[in-house]
């Protein structure tokens, strides 16, 4: 049995960059899908709503775990190396998309029905309308609640522990598979999620009372 | 105890006793020395503009304020100090109708009356609806037993708000402004039921800036000014000859 | 792409699957029960408690909501029994979740509580009712029909969530899946049959507290309006 030391301390910082980086993937990637599945929620086209609601109903029905042993086997299948980093973003990213989605959708709705009306009027089309009236509002609703689920996200990314990924709980694993402390050990892991997550809360709660403010 | 039943029974002796009432939000003194007496069956129409205290001086004698000095009796109880064992035996003596009505929105009618009947009077379900059923003909809403609030008019949700009260049988009923947040014709179906209470008797103390009303239903009136009493007297009297400036100018100012 | 699906372990393996599924129900119906009490008590402190009451609730949320289940687990099974308090895997499980739920109900149900007017409770007051009978009658139940659709979707999410239970081996589905995976080699149809089985516990969780929300709430039953 090995004592703690510094150099486990290290360990599990060196790790929660990973955990840092793998959320910034999976906000990233979540994003950018995200934003098409909010987007086609709201087209006028009824069977691309129906398929952007059908996925946010079946990735929001499915446990994150899942999803990520689905990536993981499912690119094992499909002739990848198993590669635990890029699974988890995937993962994460789908699973991200499928929530910023769904968020997304009801800012872009908050938007007022004459802005559409009025934009109309003005002669501009479709894709103008989005691009200069109705996102730029809607980003303003959105940022608080996005800013909240980031929160989700960087606790969601110790599930990639599962499928073999060294972030931070893995590595708060590792280090207990020799030392055996696992109170003191996952006890300080969960210290170094809470300063990952908390500023993310209390920023998420400030924009939330800027924005009530403001209206 | 004994001593609570005896004003009951000498109809001389004063129901509600405000004595030198004081009452502070802080550092603002809302009631400087307030005192008068109300007695059985008679109705009190508390009047004054906005901002004198009426509504608070009749918080404290509902027992939802504290006072920071004098005293209260309302049937015997001391009110006033709240958690004491007298404030459960003051609630089944007297009835409070807010102007907001406050209705539980989430209840029917009919279990918004019999929710107290039930809980507090501990009477079986269908004892406690046969009491609504007659509560609600003495209001005239009978048939709005099953709806729930919402589904009323204000005017209705007021006099379902003062059967709810009724059905507990209290000895007094305070009237916060109950007609304020009313159109005319539904204040008028309101003060209606009010003045048949007055009618059978009901001991009455009455916030209201309806001055039609009080002249026609009020036995005494009390006209607030900065927290205090500023002049107190039978109803005719009172209207005929004011004797201060404040109140002549505030009859004035509410023809 | 020349892979072949091959389900059959589920002619062998469907007992494992409707087993796991099982505990997975009474896990989380457990934890959902306790967790909307923590919650719901947590959250009536929150609004009308004393200041110092108020202070260690608040805490206790928000070390909560900023930190993974997975750890909150971690340390319940393996830090408690380090501690000399050895728990099963079940037990632990539950307290978990209980504890994670327990948590985020507290947020809602806060929410819930503070849209109940004090007028209401002077209303109560007036008319005799005690402290605990206006709670239970007059701001309990307005409280939840108002935030009932975010409490309902956060019981879906614990479900959900309920399958990280399976990494200190408490025998739900997801446990079973690793381990018929680990028998038959077939992982990638085995967490398929799974994703399934979760999509319709989901769906069933959802249509049960639409149901439960119906009986709860008579009035929004006959009007079908928001409170
Ligand atoms: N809870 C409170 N906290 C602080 N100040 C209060 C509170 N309630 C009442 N006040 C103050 O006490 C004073 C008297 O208020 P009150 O409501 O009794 O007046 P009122 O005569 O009923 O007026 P109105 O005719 O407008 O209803 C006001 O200056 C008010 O701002
Ligand atoms: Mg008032």
């Amino acid at each position: 049995m090995i004592q703690l030391n510094a150099n486990h301390f290290i360990y599990l910082l060196q790790a929660a960059t990973w955990t840092l980086l793998l959320s910034l993937i999976a906000f990233a990637g979540g994003s950018i899908v995200g934003l098409a599945v909010a987007l086609l929620r709201v087209s006028r086209v009824r069977a691309l709503r129906a398929l952007s609601s059908g996925y946010i109903q079946l990735i929001q029905g499915t446990p994150l775990l899942i999803i990520l042993f689905l990536s993981y086997f499912g690119l094992g299948i499909l002739g990848y190396k198993l590669v635990p980093i890029v699974a988890a973003g995937l993962s994460l990213t789908f699973y991200a998309a499928a929530f910023l989605g769904e968020i997304w959708r009801g800012c872009i709705e908050a938007v007022p029905k004459t802005q559409w009306e009025a934009s109309d009027c003005l002669g501009l089309n479709r894709f103008q309308q989005y691009a200069y009236v109705v996102l730029p509002q809607a980003v303003k609703l959105a940022i608080p609640p996005t800013v909240g689920f980031m929160v989700q996200i960087v606790k969601n990314t110790s599930l990639a522990s599962v499928i073999g990924f060294v972030e931070l709980a893995r590595a708060g694993q590792i280090i207990n598979n020799s030392t055996f402390e696992p109170f003191v050990i996952f006890t300080v892991v969960a210290a170094i999620y809470f300063a990952l997550c908390y500023p993310l809360s209390l920023a998420a709660r400030a924009l939330e009372r800027k924005a009530h403010a403001g209206r | 105890m004994p001593a609570a039943e005896a004003p009951r029974k000498a109809p001389r002796e004063p129901i509600v006793q405000v004595r030198n009432v004081v009452k502070e939000f802080g550092p603002l003194r809302v009631l400087d020395g307030v005192g008068f007496d109300v007695a059985p069956g008679q109705v009190a129409a508390i009047v004054g503009r906005s901002g004198s205290g009426k509504s608070t001086l009749l918080r404290c004698i509902a027992g939802l304020e504290t006072v920071q000095g004098g005293s209260i009796s309302v049937c015997g109880h001391d009110v006033g100090r709240p958690g004491s064992a007298a404030r459960a035996q003051l609630r089944r003596d007297v009835g409070m109708v807010f102007q907001s009505y406050n209705l539980f929105p989430h209840l029917t009618v009919e279990r918004n009356i019999t929710l107290a009947l039930t809980l507090v009077k501990k009477q079986s379900r269908d004892q406690a609806n046969a009491k609504a059923a007659e509560v609600l003909s003495l209001v005239g809403l009978t048939d709005k037993r099953t709806a729930y609030p919402e589904q009323l008019s204000g005017g209705q949700q007021q006099r379902v708000a003062i059967a709810r009260s009724l059905a507990l049988q209290p000895q007094v009923m305070l009237f916060d402004e109950v007609t304020s947040a009313l159109d005319p014709e539904l204040t008028a179906e309101v003060l209606a039921v009010m003045e048949d209470l007055a009618r059978r008797g009901m001991t009455m103390i009455t916030v209201t800036h309806e001055m039609g009303f009080a002249r026609r239903v009020a036995d005494l009136v009390v006209f607030m000014h900065e927290g205090k009493v500023w002049e107190i007297g039978p109803t005719a009297e009172l209207f005929a000859s004011p004797k201060t400036a404040e109140f002549s100018q505030f009859v004035a100012s509410e023809l | 792409m020349s892979y072949q699906f091959d389900f059959s372990f589920l002619a062998d393996r469907w007992p494992d699957f409707v087993a796991g599924a099982w505990l997975t129900v009474q896990l989380t119906v457990v934890s959902i029960a306790l967790g909307l009490a923590v919650g719901t008590v947590c959250a009536l402190i929150r609004v009308y408690g004393a200041r110092w009451m108020k202070a260690p609730v608040g805490v206790y949320v928000e070390l909560i909501r900023n930190t993974p289940l997975l750890v909150q687990i971690f340390i319940v099974y393996f830090g408690l029994s380090s501690l000399g308090l050895k728990l099963s895997a079940e037990v632990s499980a539950v307290i978990a979740l209980v504890v994670n739920m327990g948590a985020y109900t507290t947020e809602i149900m806060r929410a819930g509580i503070q849209s109940i007017q004090r007028t209401q409770l002077e209303a109560a007051d007036c008319l005799g009712l005690t402290r605990l009978q206006t709670i239970v009658h007059v701001v309990l139940l307005p409280a939840m029909e108002r935030v009932y659709p975010a409490l309902s979707s956060q019981f879906v999410l614990l479900m959900l969530a309920s399958s990280i239970t399976s990494q200190i081996s408490a025998e739900e589905l997801t446990a079973t899946a690793n381990l018929v995976q680990s028998d038959t080699y077939r992982s990638f149809e085995v967490y398929i049959v799974v994703a399934l089985v979760y999509l319709a516990l989901s769906f069933l969780y959802r249509f049960g507290f639409w149901l439960i929300g119906l009986v709860l709430f008579a009035r929004k039953r006959k009007l079908g309006t928001a409170l």
